[in-house]
């Protein structure tokens, strides 16, 4: 079989493609799309660094199929912010450093994002059950909670 | 080259299932086979995505119980009202099973079919009696759930079979159930040894009935009959508890791998089976 | 003024917190990592590793390979030079085997294809001819004679009766007369440990994207913590001249030390020249485990002496490192690092490396310190329990200071120690109560830290901005550190600042990004070079204004006059300067260049609260507290992630990661399912609390923070454990089989 031509909806615009049959929906968005924001740190869904939503569900984009976007809507990293304007949790991951290195970054804002669009005022523990499939070697997670915490303040405007 | 269909009926899935003469796997929730694929584990010739299949994402009432699609995604599936308060311990067995991320997309079929010993899903659905129904070149045939495994990463299913549905049935009241492994961390682990346990109680608070099943220490499942019985006629007295999980170590026959050892997964499974009968103890309405 | 030593003032800039410069490009997935490169005419590189643990390679035919169409090149160690000297040759033969295969993963063949699918079918098609050999991959057991040899030809001379030819170095270090001081001893404790190999275990795999041209010259994207020795390695392996190849780093997914070296860069350069075209690798996961930088695996005896009122009369470790299938010096810095803490009259520290079948270990955050200073740490705390002493009084009593002559030989300048276990003693964490079943643990840890070389431009723009050209690939937020300190000198606003990274065609060598560096060092350089620009920018207002440079002050970003016999001028800006620095000679900068002395060694006091559930040897973390010296905290935020950063790894090392080999010599866990890193649901918030004791050697005072923090989780855990459920583990991790066997499961 040779290449699929998928047709899909990625951060609200139509995106039409051709893929591999083992094609992952992360190496479509990367090495097809140039959409590269999601990063590949695994390749089988332990890391979290390739997550995006899918039909509004988190996932690992390593573990979809690109076959598999056919019709769907995705939202990656490079749809988060309005514009110029960062998400509340873009903003506050910068002002609480909860970033270093920033490989994890990505994965972690759109699982955080998914998280609050569920559960506006979540506990830390929540928190950290959510995120525990987005691996952080840098920061100890300390500051990426508090930075969690804070944008779900900010949007719910406490 | 491997092939990608998305079926559009289960009969389709099932005649492209037989019709292949390579390697095939049934493409749901992926979180198994994506992984295989990226390992090299595998080189399929075919790939079958059943999730286009009309209804098999659906999570219907029926007969007092539940039938879930095999391409219910678990995240989905601990959403849903109805099943989490029937089955409770199915339920946190399926919501165990990887990330945020994996809950998303895996299923509890495919978990069942990844046959590995240590599946979450799969004592939960045992110790429910959870039957599911496959789709095969010759039919359609319902199969109880503890039929299903043969081995580390091998099923009784046929070639050209796919399961569509699991039902989990009605219970009495004072029922239920609950799960518990065990994992070095709090999540992202694969479970070390695991024990769901279900109970129906008496009127007085006595288990009426009992089923213990432990996952991680065999090549399958494994149902701790005896471990079971012990429990019925009692209102989970310590001494009882401590019968029963030296019922559970009794029928533990696990290996010493990179996850844990024989005495590990022995002792813990024992462990386990305690914790989760006071849980479903509780929540049948149990009062020690 | 002395320019390096340091001198107290009241910062403006310096200690706030920022926003780093590189943060949007971050959040939104802009910022380019390894992977994230192309180049027109890319081909995929990938490589053939080794299933063997130990085994000669007799042949490789890639005929086949070669002939699959869409191959481009294939490589195997042959097409690589034969280096003569043993440095260059280890790093090479790392990358590429010749003869003979040292590990599970080493790499034996590389192909460049025109796709991945392509790829992958063509290292299927590499046959390798190997003759397997017995191989060993435990340090107890590679150090025995009889054992299976690793490398022929780098054994140690003059081996000690008992040892096997797998050892290639000894060290000692101390002073005084150990045996005379365990006579004066109360209680001697003598224990000995393992600790297991660790890996860095940074998201990001390592990446490359190199370009070689028929006209020699090259160009090599990659993920490294230092693009000149990047550099450096590559034009030895390569036969290329330093000018020729221009190194770029890109952001960086975490490195921890794991990329101070060169695993496929030097293999994406000998292939684009053979295939004559850009070729970019990317590490998988498991590649990344089984053929990069873990720590080393050890096995250690240390003894202990000290009186009944907790006073340390002697102290000794021998300590076994092994740091896989090269020879590497780690065991030397376990050896001085064991016992810096204590202020110590007889004190002996011995190390041994010894060769393993496995990968050639690489830096990893305070390199062989966590691992001694853990069984040490043990042993103190085991002898405060056998005295009843309290923990914190006795590193009190025992604790190093300004005189302290060390126990690796150096007496210390003024260092934080006392202050710290001051700090953590009167924290309400180590008297708050613990519940039945929980146990409070603490140690102490320490690291060197280290300066060297560094390179930093400035260029004042003419509309008062100013650009910061340095060489260090930012890890941690180091481009904000590098900026607060450069407005902070010129006295303009952070914001006017922007600090780049630059390619190894731009600036001068600098070390690579390591031993906690680069906000000591670089920062050194920067504010020097601020000072020049400085210099310079007083020259061009006494040209305005008509008199003597030494008639120049420089106050608050702007230039004055000296004194009131220079003359009545206003102010003059960096940015009026700037403005019109056309006219007055030409564009401003200023450089600084220095391999710099003096980065001050850094302490640490971790104190955590565990609970083990006694029935399945669990452990859970309750509550952690960080006390650090970190000198004067340039950007305060990122001082406490360095801190809180450390502490996780450290708890990860101490509960759960380790490498694990079978009977066959394979590495059994190379992901991040089996290879367990901590979750954020594993862990509670880490404290931290900053002590800044300025460092002697820096304008500011600025210490190195980095790699402290990773040492004290061991033992502390270990102790909390100990506290919590009555049993002292010698052994690392302490993963749940471990504690329950320990407590009779």
């Amino acid at each position: 079989m040779k290449s699929i031509p998928v047709s899909t909806t990625i951060n609200g615009d139509p995106y039409e493609f051709l893929c591999a049959p083992d094609e992952t929906l992360l190496d479509v968005l990367r090495n097809r799309l140039n959409l590269t924001g999601a990063k590949e740190g695994c390749g089988t869904g332990d890391c979290g660094a390739c997550s995006v939503t899918l039909n509004g569900r988190l996932v690992c984009s390593c573990l979809v199929l690109g076959a598999e976007a056919e019709g769907a809507e995705i939202a990656t990293i490079e749809g988060m912010a309005d514009g110029d304007e960062l998400h509340p949790l873009q903003r506050q991951f910068i002002d609480h450093a909860a970033l270093q290195c920033g490989v994890c970054t990505p994965g972690i804002l759109v699982a955080a994002k998914s998280l609050l669009e569920r559960n506006p005022d979540p506990t830390d523990e929540e928190v950290r059950y959510w995120l525990a499939g987005n691996l952080c070697r840098c920061t100890g997670y300390d500051k990426i909670i508090r930075a969690v915490q804070a944008a779900a303040a900010e949007m719910r405007g406490a | 080259m491997m092939r990608y269909l998305a079926a559009s009926s289960a009969r389709e899935a099932a005649e492209a299932l037989a019709a292949e003469g390579g390697v095939t796997r049934v493409l749901a929730g992926g979180t198994d086979v994506l992984v295989q694929l990226k390992a090299g584990l595998v080189e399929p010739a075919l790939v079958v995505d059943i999730k286009k299949i009309p209804g098999i994402a659906d999570i219907t009432p029926e007969a007092g119980g539940f039938r879930i699609g095999a391409a219910v995604p678990n995240a989905v599936l601990g959403e849903h009202a109805g099943v989490v308060a029937l089955w409770p311990g199915v339920v946190e067995g399926a919501n165990l099973i990887g990330s945020t991320q994996v809950q998303g997309r895996c299923t509890m079929i495919g978990n069942l079919c990844n046959a590995s010993p240590a599946g979450d899903a799969v004592p939960g659905l045992v110790a429910a009696n959870a039957v599911v129904r496959i789709e095969g070149p010759s039919g359609t045939r319902d199969c109880p759930v503890a039929e299903i495994p043969a081995g580390p990463g091998k099923t009784t299913l046929k070639k050209g079979e796919v399961i569509t549905s699991v039902f989990v049935p009605a219970r009495p009241k004072g029922a239920s159930d609950a799960y518990l492994r065990f994992i070095p961390r709090t999540e992202m682990d694969i479970a070390v040894a695991s024990a769901a346990v279900s109970l129906e109680l008496n009127a007085d608070g006595t288990v009426e009935a009992a089923r213990v099943v432990l996952g991680a220490v065999a090549p399958t499942v494994v149902i701790a009959e005896e471990a079971g019985k012990v429990l019925v006629g009692s209102r989970l007295d310590d001494a009882t508890l401590a019968k029963m999980a030296a019922a559970c170590e009794a029928v533990c026959n696990p290996i010493d791998d990179k996850r844990g050892t024989v005495a590990f997964r022995t002792k813990t499974a024992g462990t386990l089976a305690k914790r989760a009968a006071v849980i479903a103890y509780s929540r049948a309405g149990g009062s020690k | 003024m002395a320019f390096d030593e340091y001198q107290k003032r009241d910062f403006k800039q310096v200690g706030t917190r920022v926003r780093r410069p590189d943060g949007v490009d971050k959040v939104t997935g802009r910022a380019m990592y390894g992977a994230d490169a192309t180049a027109p005419g890319m081909l995929v590189g990938r490589i053939l590793r080794s299933p063997h643990a130990h085994a000669r390679i007799k042949s490789i035919d890639t005929s086949a390979a070669e002939a699959l169409k869409g191959v481009k090149a294939v490589l195997t160690g042959a097409d690589l030079p034969v280096q003569d000297e043993d440095f260059i040759r280890d790093v090479q033969d790392n990358c590429m085997a010749r003869n003979k295969a040292l590990y599970d993963g080493h790499a034996v063949a590389a192909v460049a294809a025109v796709d991945a699918a392509t790829a992958r079918a063509a290292l299927k098609l590499i046959k390798v001819d190997y003759e397997v050999l017995p191989h060993v991959t435990d340090v107890d057991v590679a150090i025995k004679p009889g054992a299976a040899v690793v490398q022929d030809g780098r054994t140690l001379e003059n081996v000690p009766a008992g040892m096997s030819e797998n050892l290639t170095s000894h060290c000692e270090f101390g002073h005084g007369d150990p045996e005379a001081g365990f006579a004066r001893a109360d209680k001697i404790i003598a224990r000995s440990f393992r600790t297991a190999a660790t890996h860095q275990g940074y998201i990001e795999p390592h990446a490359a994207l190199a370009n070689v041209t028929s006209d020699g010259k090259a160009e090599l994207w990659c993920c490294t913590q230092g693009q000149f020795y990047v550099r450096t390695l590559c034009a030895a392996i390569m036969g290329m001249e330093a000018s020729q190849l221009r190194v770029t780093a890109s952001e960086i997914g975490g490195g921890f030390g794991g990329k101070t070296t060169v695993f496929i860069e030097p293999v994406a350069l000998a292939l684009s020249r053979k295939a004559g075209r850009p070729v970019k690798i990317v590490m998988t996961r498991d590649e990344v485990f089984r053929a990069t930088g873990p720590t080393v695996h050890t096995s250690m005896d240390i003894r202990i002496g000290m009186t009944k009122d907790g006073k340390i009369t002697a102290a000794e470790a021998h300590l076994r490192y092994s740091g896989g299938a090269f020879p590497c010096g780690t065991v030397d810095m376990g050896a001085q690092a064991a016992f810096a803490a204590y202020d110590l009259e007889h004190v002996r520290t011995y190390g041994w490396n010894v060769l393993t079948n496995r990968p050639k270990e690489a830096a990893y955050r305070a390199p062989g310190a966590p691992q001694a200073i853990y069984a040490v740490e043990s042993v103190v705390d085991e002898l405060c329990q056998h005295f009843g002493l309290d923990p914190i009084e006795v590193r009190l009593k025992n604790a190093a200071k300004k005189g302290t002559k060390s126990s690796y030989g150096p007496t210390f300048p003024d260092i934080g120690l006392v202050a710290i276990l001051e700090a953590a003693k009167a924290h309400p964490h180590y008297s708050a109560p613990l519940a039945p079943g929980q146990g409070r643990g603490i140690s102490c840890g320490f690291w060197f830290n280290f300066g060297g070389n560094s390179c930093v431009s400035m260029n004042i723009n003419t509309d008062g901005t100013v650009g910061v050209t340095e060489g260090n690939p930012d890890i941690g937020g180091s481009r904000a550190s590098i900026s607060l300190m450069a407005a902070e000198e010129l006295g303009i606003d952070y914001d006017r600042v922007r600090t780049i990274v630059a390619d190894t065609s731009s600036l001068g060598y600098n070390d690579v990004t390591d031993g906690s560096r680069v906000t000591f060092a670089v920062g050194l350089a920067t504010i020097k070079a601020a000072r020049d620009a400085i210099r310079v920018m007083r020259g061009r207002a006494a040209k305005i204004w008509g008199i003597e440079e030494e008639a120049v002050d420089w106050k608050d970003g702007a230039a004055i006059p000296a004194g009131p016999n220079a003359g009545k001028f206003p102010p003059m800006t960096l940015a009026e300067i700037a403005a019109v620095s056309f006219e007055t000679g030409g564009p401003i900068a200023g450089h600084h260049e220095v391999n710099v002395d003096g980065a001050g060694v850094s302490f640490g006091v971790h104190i955590v609260d565990v609970e083990v559930d006694k029935e399945t040897g669990a452990t859970k973390v309750l509550r952690y507290t960080v006390f650090q010296d970190a000198g004067k905290a340039v950007h305060p935020s990122y001082v406490e992630g360095q801190m809180q950063g450390g502490a996780v790894q450290g708890i990860g090392w101490a509960l759960n990661e380790e490498y694990i080999y079978g009977a066959d010599g394979r590495l059994q866990n190379p992901g991040f399912l089996d290879y367990r890193v901590p979750v954020a649901s594993d862990l509670p918030m880490i404290d931290t609390v900053i002590l800044e004791i300025p460092n002697p050697g820096h304008p500011y005072g600025v210490r190195g923070v980095g790699e402290t923090g990773i040492v004290p989780p061991l033992a502390a855990i270990s102790n909390a454990v100990s506290r919590s459920a009555g049993i002292r583990l010698s052994e690392l991790p302490m993963s749940p089989p471990r504690v329950l066997r320990a407590l009779g499961g």
